[in-house]
């Protein structure tokens, strides 16, 4: 009797919760566009009643007429792909050289004893404090700004992958070694697989710093990329240029960092992830 | 014939964990190893797999001396262990490697099958319960036949139904083949229900206190007066093994001594 009467409400009050629940998944999202978006509308209307002239701070319709023009003229992809290049070659050599190096240290003992002070040291270093030193041995152009970039990006994946290749679970190693691993099975097996999770953040942050060193390198004299587009906007007085690139480095930013994520997704898939749970 | 000859163990920190441990297990026997904690009966069971070297003594199996893994030797740990990044079938032809494809996935379907996995084959370790983990965990070390399988408190972290389920479940897979069992345990009506030979050890430093053979015909009914009477035998004897002033008995016991009453 008790049931019968229990289970109407039961529902009732059910079917909201899952409904809050579809709303929710939904307009989460969206609540985070609110703000920048009202700040946008409203920044526009008020440059277009008359309140601001919009110079220094153009409104969003400017920008984006600025991001238009430049990409009808072909200057914008010419931008895009300088500043591509750059990220590209030295996120490369700097994720080559920090594996390398990351995996010596965390691999052997003795190697971590006698390169890791060294590194530490380095890293401590800000590194846009390399820059005249690169400038003098490398050169104004191309290869000193690589260089810095790949500096950049050297060491949050040297650490990234010493961190995760000490911190492999002891426990899952015995496993290797009750079958029998060989040395080079036991990487393969065990511990490649083990660190991918950390590599792969360590990836992302890394990619993160190439973005920001490469405007750092495109300050230092350059005649084409998105940096020299910042910096032409400011001598020349065309802040709405400035903005132009300031969004086009965040969409490249997001675009890139996705494109590792959606690379390494199929080899995470079996994570036991805070954000897996609930998908499966 | 697994042969352990004066087995001792003291760690680089000087803990002298397991003294003069000496024991002839025959090929297919079942043993059950108890004691308080710290007395020595995980680092016995890691020197019998090669994970740890016994500093004194050997241990044998067929006249070979063991110092590292063996691939006669399989060991199941408390925890399942598994590697999250493979499915569950290939966890269980984890150790398979060298045999070609199409023989490792006959294997590892009949072993699916046997602990009743069949329909997990794809799943992700972190899909499975706590139970069914285990049972890859045994799954994995039975299917490439060792000779010896080692458990250490393989039930521990479960609930008394799945403990109870895979005890039985654990019998009926050591009949296939009747690999030697070699058990650690802190469960005495695990000992009792699993074992042909009880090991009581007692601590500090770890040795062989007292051995109780249970000579229970299987199935083993958990219910009656002749289990309850080993049960009690077991008990006493780890009772006297934590008691300081009572001698050591190792050297006068032998395994027809259990026949009592």
């Amino acid at each position: 009797m008790a049931m019968t009467v229990d289970l109407p409400a039961l529902e009732q009050t059910a079917a909201p919760r899952a409904a809050s629940a579809r709303w929710s998944r939904f307009a989460r999202p969206v609540l985070g566009l609110v703000v920048p978006v009202v700040l946008a509308l409203g920044w526009e209307l008020a440059v277009a009643l008359g309140y601001s002239n919009g110079r220094l701070v153009p409104p969003p319709s400017k920008v984006f007429e600025t991001i238009v023009a430049l990409a009808g003229s072909g200057e914008l992809s010419r931008h895009i792909l300088a500043t591509l290049w750059r990220v590209g070659a030295g996120f490369a050599l700097g994720v080559v050289a920090g594996t390398i190096m990351g995996a010596i240290s965390g691999y052997w003992n003795f190697a971590r004893r006698l390169l890791d002070p060294t590194v530490q040291a380095l890293r401590a270093i800000p590194s846009i404090a390399w820059v005249p030193l690169f400038i003098l041995w490398l050169g104004i152009f191309e290869t000193s700004k690589v260089a810095l970039i790949a500096v950049g990006v050297f060491f949050p994946v040297y650490l990234g992958v010493m961190g995760a290749i000490l911190s492999v679970d002891r426990k899952v190693v015995e496993v290797g070694r009750v079958f029998r691993l060989s040395g080079f099975a036991m990487i393969r097996r065990i511990l490649l697989p083990a660190v991918l999770p950390a590599y792969v953040v360590s990836l992302r942050v890394g990619l993160g710093l190439g973005w920001m060193f490469v405007v750092a390198a495109e300050f230092m004299g350059a005649s084409e990329g998105l940096g020299y587009l910042l910096i032409d906007g400011q001598q020349l007085g065309k802040p709405a240029q400035i903005l132009a690139a300031i969004v086009i480095f965040a969409i490249l930013g997001k675009l890139t960092d996705w494109l590792i994520e959606i690379a390494a997704a199929p080899l995470l898939r079996w994570q036991d992830a805070f954000s897996t749970r609930g998908a499966t | 014939m697994l042969a352990l000859k004066e087995v001792g163990k003291t760690y680089p920190n000087g803990v002298h964990a397991l003294e003069r441990f000496s024991a002839e297990i025959a090929p297919g026997e079942i043993i059950a190893i108890i004691g308080g904690s710290g007395c020595g009966k995980s680092t016995l069971l890691r020197a019998i797999a090669g994970l740890d070297r016994a500093t004194t003594g050997s241990v044998t199996l067929d006249n070979a001396v063991i110092t590292s893994p063996h691939a006669k030797i399989g060991i199941i740990f408390q925890e399942p262990r598994l590697l999250p990044w493979l499915s569950v079938a290939d966890n269980i032809g984890f150790g398979l490697a060298d045999l070609p494809a199409d023989v490792r996935r006959e294997r590892v379907a009949s072993a699916l099958a046997r602990v009743a996995l069949a329909d997990k084959a794809s799943a992700w370790p972190r899909e499975l319960s706590g139970g069914q983990a285990q049972r890859v965990a045994i799954a994995r070390a039975l299917v490439p036949q060792p000779e010896v399988l080692l458990l250490d408190e393989p039930f521990s972290a479960l609930d008394a139904f799945t403990r109870r389920d895979l005890q039985d479940h654990l019998l009926d897979l050591w009949a296939d083949t009747r690999p030697t069992l070699i058990l650690v345990t802190h469960d005495v009506d695990e000992a009792v229900v699993l074992a042909d030979r009880v090991l009581v050890m007692r601590p500090r430093p770890g040795r062989l206190f007292e051995q109780i053979t249970i000579n229970l015909a299987r199935p083993r009914d958990r219910k009656s007066e002749l289990f309850d009477t080993f049960k009690r035998r077991v008990l006493t004897a780890l009772d006297r093994s934590l008691d300081r002033s009572v001698r050591d008995v190792t050297d006068k016991s032998s395994a027809g001594e259990a026949m009592w009453w």
